[in-house]
């Protein structure tokens, strides 16, 4: 893989160990992610790639037993100092969970909710911004004439979809996606994965998935994890026809995980 | 017979059994109450609300206590309602895992089982001797106050530990901090159980007597209370007082004055139970 300058490097691990109480869950963990590329985490269930992806928005920060060894560099800073606010960096670090967690509110009120929060009162600033991210979701369509209806009514795809335009309508420039594809059905999943190519123009995406054909579909680079070790991260294309290691290789083409 | 067969049969014999006990209290609680509509009905009517107490039992009125009893309310549920939230938020959202919590946790389920006069005797001490507020309204108040507050903290809590976890994920993943993500998400999905908890309390605090009773509230009150500092009686004590009378005529005010306190109980209870029925529907999982 190409080497990054400091410039080009928008996420970065150095030497990372991440615990839970006694438990280590990441290994000496080490990794520089480009600007507007899409990244997947791949690896067996249990391998530590959700907690991965949420070191790079502190969102372990609320979990009992937490710690970790080693550096989260995001755009040049330490996210883990004592300087950085971490509400600052989740503006610009957009979320979207395994499992659909729409705020049981209005449509209208979930995608409003970030602008919200952020002092935000002008209203044709909100509703432009709420139409433009559902548009941007895929979900514009299936919901305009009806903004005011509970989230909670949507389906488990849609909601999916409203997880991630909530997160878009704060216009950050990272976005770490846990599975977001899991709970949908083909056409949604298409729909997401068509955004996903969308958005890579102005947004570096992490993804995790458990499915291989996504992967190797939407991401520029792989990362494959087992058991708390990053075995490998190359390019996509590399990883799916001639990795390096007989690990990725078995677990690619299904023999094992 | 089979043991399929003998289970079955101990199953119906449950189901009987749990019934004839429901209806038990059930029974028990409609010949009480038609028993002290009976007595009372009679003397429920504008008069009687209106009128102050008297010695002649036909002349007799609930003004004053059921005045008592308001004002009584009104500053108890303002006293009680933000402490008792401010503590359950501060456990169920910022000290989640403290020892200092863990300690006042435990202190605060053995607080929520002392006996009401206990609290009476404390509220003697506290608020009628050491800050002299004497046996006034907000001596009343502040007792009762204590005395409700670790129901609805308990309850507070409760209600916040029934919003899922994912919500707060949700909220701080878009960069709200702890206060915006209570306040915006888990206050307004924790509201109905948060209000019915409240309700509840209150309607515990109306039917106390024997705290009332130590801090010293007064009888027999000839006027309305117009302040905190005022002196006063609630319905209880009125109905308590009537029951102690030789002439047995009081004894149709007492019932009289018990139907009042148990519409008021009831009303609140429909109320708490409205609300609940209200936010379930707007909220769920
Ligand atoms: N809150 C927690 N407390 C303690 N241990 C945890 C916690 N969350 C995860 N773990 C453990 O950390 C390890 C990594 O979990 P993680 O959720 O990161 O895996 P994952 O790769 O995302 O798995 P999946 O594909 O099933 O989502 C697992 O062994 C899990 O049991
Ligand atoms: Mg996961």
């Amino acid at each position: 893989m190409e080497k990054l300058s400091i410039k080009e490097k928008k996420l970065e691990a150095i030497n990372l160990n991440v615990f839970y109480g006694q438990k280590q869950v990441l290994k000496d963990v080490n990794i520089a992610i480009k600007a507007n590329t899409v990244t997947a985490f791949i690896g067996p269930s249990g391998c530590g790639k959700s907690t991965f992806l949420r070191t790079f928005n502190r969102m372990n920060d609320y979990v009992e037993g937490f710690r970790k060894e080693g550096d989260i560099i995001v755009d040049g800073k330490d996210i883990y100092q004592k300087m950085i606010r971490v509400e600052e960096l989740r503006k610009k670090i957009g979320m979207v969970f395994q499992k659909p967690n729409p705020f049981p509110k209005s449509i209208f009120e979930n995608v409003a909710y970030g602008l919200k929060i952020q002092g935000i009162k002008n209203k044709k600033l909100i509703e432009e911004t709420v139409e433009k991210s559902l548009k941007q979701s895929a979900l514009w369509d299936e919901v305009k004439d009806d903004l005011k209806k509970s989230a909670l009514s949507l389906s488990g795809g849609q909601q999916q979809r409203l997880c991630i335009a909530r997160a878009l309508a704060l216009e950050p420039s990272i976005l770490l996606m846990d599975e977001p594809a899991s709970a949908l059905d083909p056409i949604s999943t298409s729909k997401i994965e068509d955004l996903i190519w969308e958005l890579k123009q102005k947004y570096t995406i992490v993804i995790v998935t458990h499915n291989m054909q996504q992967a190797g579909r939407i991401s520029d680079n792989t990362a494959f994890f087992y058991m708390g070790d990053l075995v490998e991260y190359d390019e996509t294309k590399k990883i799916f026809t001639n990795p390096e290691k007989e690990r990725t290789q078995n677990y690619i083409t299904g023999r094992f995980g | 017979m089979t043991s399929a067969e003998k289970n079955r049969i101990k199953d119906k014999l449950f189901g009987y059994f749990g019934l004839a006990c429901t209806l038990f209290g059930i029974i028990m609680l409609l010949v009480f109450l038609s028993d002290i509509v009976m007595k009372g009905w009679e003397k429920v009517d504008f008069d009687f609300l209106t009128n102050y107490s008297s010695s002649r039992p036909k002349k007799a009125g609930i003004y004053p206590a059921l005045a008592g009893t308001l004002w009584i309310l009104g500053l108890t549920a303002l006293i009680a309602i933000p402490i008792g939230i401010a503590a359950g938020i501060y456990f169920e959202e910022y000290a989640k895992k403290s020892k200092m919590a863990n300690f006042l946790e435990i202190n605060l389920a053995n607080l929520a089982g002392v006996p009401s006069i206990i609290y009476g005797l404390l509220g003697l001490q506290i608020f009628v001797r050491s800050l002299n507020f004497g046996a006034s309204i907000l001596a009343g108040a502040c007792t009762l106050a204590l005395l409700i507050l670790p129901i609805i903290i308990v309850s507070t809590r409760e209600a916040l530990k029934a919003v899922p976890d994912s919500i707060r994920q949700a909220s701080y993943g878009m960069g709200a901090n702890t206060w915006q993500t209570i306040w915006h998400q888990v206050l307004p999905a924790s509201a109905g159980g948060i209000i019915t908890g409240i309700i509840l309390a209150i309607s515990r605090a109306i039917g106390e007597t024997a705290p009332l009773i130590v801090i010293g509230a007064a009888t027999y009150i000839t006027y309305i209370p117009e302040g905190p500092m005022d002196k006063f009686t609630v319905l209880p004590m009125q109905v308590y007082d009537w029951i102690g009378m030789p002439d047995p005529e009081f004894a149709k005010n007492a019932a009289g004055g018990i139907i009042i306190l148990l519409l008021i109980t009831f009303l609140l209870n429909g109320i708490a139970v409205y609300l609940r029925n209200r936010w379930q529907k707007k909220v769920k999982w």
